[in-house]
């Protein structure tokens, strides 16, 4: 085997799924028969969640969020515990462990005390579908996108939980407000996700970046289209800023986290940023090649180039953050229910066209680049096409208000020969 | 919602302990799952007495009170209230003095539309963003009241006839170098969010207030312009020599709340142009007449109106030759333009309301007084 092409020894760090797996084919030999995929589980939780995804809650979640925050609104941010004030999110934990943990009185205790612990286990779950690199996957399922997307949509229960125990409007608006939402993009996003296992003719993550590494290609390239739904979709579920309407701050003053204080609202806190952070490694595996990088995987260990795109991805979510206002509750439904829904079912349309043209006329695989430039085209026509026939009319809106010279009564709008229509 | 699902309407108390009422205000609004079929406005949590107060002080004691209305629109209150007690005493400003509050009076519009535009944005959902932009550039405008006046929220510089102190040397370079740099950032703003379709989809059509309707409540300011009417005290009923500079009304098409916000985008514009004539034509000569302490002014009433940055800011003063006004009484911009909340919130979501107030622009301190 070349130098530099991944090994299955347990000393190439490029994976460190050999020695894991090694580890645990001695530990085999040693104990009795299936004490070791305890040991496996174990492992796997403790790695990928203490490893990866508690550092990137922290400091990518909080401290690089606040700080990224900062700079995008000219101030800037956290510096001041420690150096660069990088331990500004220990700080926060600490505070948040000190404060005291209210109770309303009319709130229905039990839910109140359950929803953040249930809040969290989904967020553990997730991680274990996906592949860090070419052996570490703690749990390589053939049907991974489902695992995913179905552990994806307990939370909403456990916001609906904590939205309902409160006894509080404004927490009752927020879990309303969530619960419809998911049900509207769950079904887009599917949708979207559908065409992506149309092409790749599998439900595995593993396979799916196998697929890409083959092809050479990423999916975002063949599958614009589901990509930009799995996006707004996620961004919409994960209650990020363009469409954080459950816990709109201005409106309802924090939705289903009105009454949370303390620890049990730094759960909700902390969680949130694990779902957008397990929200982005799910991206990145679908769209963006997962742990493969055209080859550069030989030479950088995977699992830095995942981590590394996964930033990236969530960097995406901190940036609209930082600059969109906030969809209305109807908005975001009408258009999830006239844009996306309709654009993911002609993108799948499209996607089963070529897939089957591909298979009967037994096509190169080289055929997929001239796929990507066919759908790049068409999700842009598509995108224009359907918001124009749904009356976007961008050039109708008045960009400077009129000025006139004279102070006098009511001017009617066409008098200065620019409507607004 | 009509249909096979019934549903009965709840009470929501909006404030006075809510994120966006800019205040101690309580909106009680009556909702029907999202929309709101009642709305009930209750104020009075930040009330000081202030008229009854001024009863009690001599006419120059009294101006800090006026700081603390609107108290982020602190020089345009003083200058209502002196050119009302000028009225009253019949006290001459020398041209200086008239153009310092001019320039003053501008810089203060500035900075409040800044934190209009600012808490509006923040108010649609753009998180923090547009808000902090906006401060930082209203911190500008701060430091030049700190220059010249000593506070940067409450100037208490007017006086009754003139202003307190000269300008200083390092206030017309500074002066000048922020409004080079101000259009760029009314630009930048606007570029934000004027293009931007989330924007555009929360305030197109919210609030809206036909020109009918707007004077029929006898609205004042950008939510009056905002409605397509052109009207501006600056250029209706002139005060301190505002005829002789060259600016323009801005005005709205259809009187949303996004008609409001590009309104005061361009009264920004306007401003910058007020102030930069005012710098260029500033006269010599003192800044203030010498006026007694103990003001006893001629039994009589007087009314004067200045266009504050929230719209017509009158102040009623009447004489029984004591030295403190026998009546004093303030027309508060916010509090009549609030009065139309009702017509524009119901019918809207709990969203669109929330935006409708933004676009009012209201100060609590003003409302209640």
């Amino acid at each position: 085997m070349p130098a530099f092409l991944i090994t299955n020894n347990w000393y190439d760090f490029r994976d460190l799924g050999n020695l894991s797996g090694k580890l645990l084919d001695l530990l085999d030999d040693a104990l009795p028969f299936g004490v070791v995929y305890v040991i496996a589980a174990l492992l796997g939780f403790v790695a990928s969640f203490v490893i990866f995804v508690l550092p990137s809650q922290l400091f990518v979640g909080v401290y690089g969020e606040r700080k990224l925050i900062g700079r995008i609104q000219s101030r800037y941010g956290p510096n001041r515990v420690g150096p660069f004030g990088l331990l500004q999110p220990i700080a926060d934990a600490i505070k948040l462990m000190q404060k005291e943990a209210l109770t309303p009185t009319s709130a229905d205790r039990a839910l109140m005390y359950l929803a953040p612990i249930v809040f969290v286990a989904p967020c553990v779950l997730l991680f274990a579908v996906i592949p860090f690199g070419p052996n570490m996957v703690f749990a390589d399922i053939p049907v991974a996108i489902v695992y995913f997307l179905a552990v994806s949509s307990i939370p909403v229960l456990t916001t609906f939980m904590a939205g309902w125990s409160h006894n509080n409007k404004y927490s009752l608006f927020g879990a309303m407000r969530v619960v419809a939402m998911t049900i509207s993009y769950e079904l887009p996003l599917v949708l979207g996700m559908l065409g992506v296992v149309l092409f790749t003719a599998t439900l595995g993550l593993q396979s799916t970046v196998l697929w890409q590494k083959e092809m050479d290609i990423w999916l975002v390239f063949l599958q614009p289209l589901a990509f930009a739904i799995f996006f707004l979709g996620a961004s919409a579920e994960l209650n990020r800023t363009p469409t954080d309407i459950a816990e709109a701050e201005s409106e309802i003053v924090a939705g289903y986290l009105t009454e949370y204080s303390g620890m049990k609202w730094g759960l909700f806190y902390g969680m949130d940023i694990g779902y957008a952070i397990a929200a982005a490694a799910f991206g990145v595996t679908v769209f963006l090649g997962g742990w493969t990088f055209f080859g550069l995987e030989k030479w950088v260990p995977p699992w830095l180039i995942f981590i590394g795109k996964t930033y990236l991805f969530y960097f995406l979510f901190i940036w609209t953050r930082g600059t969109l206002p906030r969809l209305r509750i109807d908005q975001l439904m009408t258009f999830a229910w006239k844009f996306m829904l309709p654009i993911a079912l002609l993108n799948l349309v499209i996607v089963a066209t070529e897939r089957m043209f591909w298979v009967e006329e037994k096509a190169d695989d080289s055929i997929v680049y001239a796929f990507a430039l066919i759908n790049i085209i068409a999700a842009a026509a598509a995108i224009y096409g359907w918001s124009r026939a749904l009356g976007y009319r961008p050039e109708n809106t008045p960009q400077k208000a009129r000025l006139v010279s004279e102070a006098g009564g009511f001017v009617p709008v066409d008098a200065h020969g620019e409507g607004s229509k | 919602m009509s249909g096979i699902i019934k549903s009965e309407p709840f009470t929501l108390n909006i404030g006075p302990q809510h994120p966006s009422t800019h205040g101690v205000f309580r909106i009680k609004v009556k909702v029907d799952g999202e929309r709101i079929v009642d709305a009930e406005m209750v104020m009075g949590y930040l009330h000081r007495a202030m008229e009854k107060l001024a009863e009690e002080r001599t006419y120059t004691q009294n101006i800090p009170f006026t700081d603390r209305t609107d108290y982020l629109a602190s020089m345009s209150n003083n200058l209502g209230y002196v050119l009302a007690v000028e009225k009253l005493a019949g006290i001459g400003v020398p041209d200086r003095g008239n153009a310092i509050r001019v320039i003053m009076a501008e810089l203060q519009r500035i900075a409040s539309h800044c934190m209009a535009v600012g808490a509006f944005t923040n108010d649609t959902g753009a998180w923090q963003t547009p808000v902090m932009w906006c401060f930082r550039e209203r911190e500008r405008v701060l430091d030049l009241f700190e220059m010249t006046s000593g506070a940067r929220l409450t100037c208490n510089y007017m006086r009754i006839g003139g202003v307190a102190f000269d300008l200083p040397r390092e206030f017309e370079p500074a002066t000048r170098k922020l409004l080079a740099d101000l259009p760029g950032f009314i630009d930048e703003i606007e570029g934000l969010l004027v293009g931007n379709e989330i924007f555009l989809a929360r305030t197109r059509g919210v609030g809206m207030l036909s020109a009918e309707t707007a004077t029929n409540f006898s609205l004042s300011g950008p939510m009056l312009r905002g409605s397509g009417i052109a009207w501006d005290i600056r250029k209706a009923d002139p005060y301190c020599g505002y005829e002789k500079y060259d600016f323009q009304i801005p005005i709205g098409y259809q009187g949303d709340a996004f008609d409001r916000f590009i309104v005061r985008l361009e009264e920004m514009r306007q401003s910058v142009k007020i102030v930069q004539q005012a710098l260029d034509a500033l006269p010599g000569g003192p800044h203030s007449t010498h006026v007694p302490l103990a003001l006893r002014p001629p039994a009589g009433e007087a009314y004067a109106r200045v266009e504050g940055p929230r719209g017509e800011l009158g102040y009623y003063v009447v004489s029984d030759e004591g030295p403190s006004p026998y009546r004093f009484h303030i027309r508060p911009p916010s509090f009549i333009n609030l009065s139309a909340l009702k017509e524009m919130t119901v019918g809207g979501t709990v969203a669109d309301a929330i935006v409708v107030l933004g676009s009012i622009d209201i100060v609590v301190g003003e409302i209640d007084r």
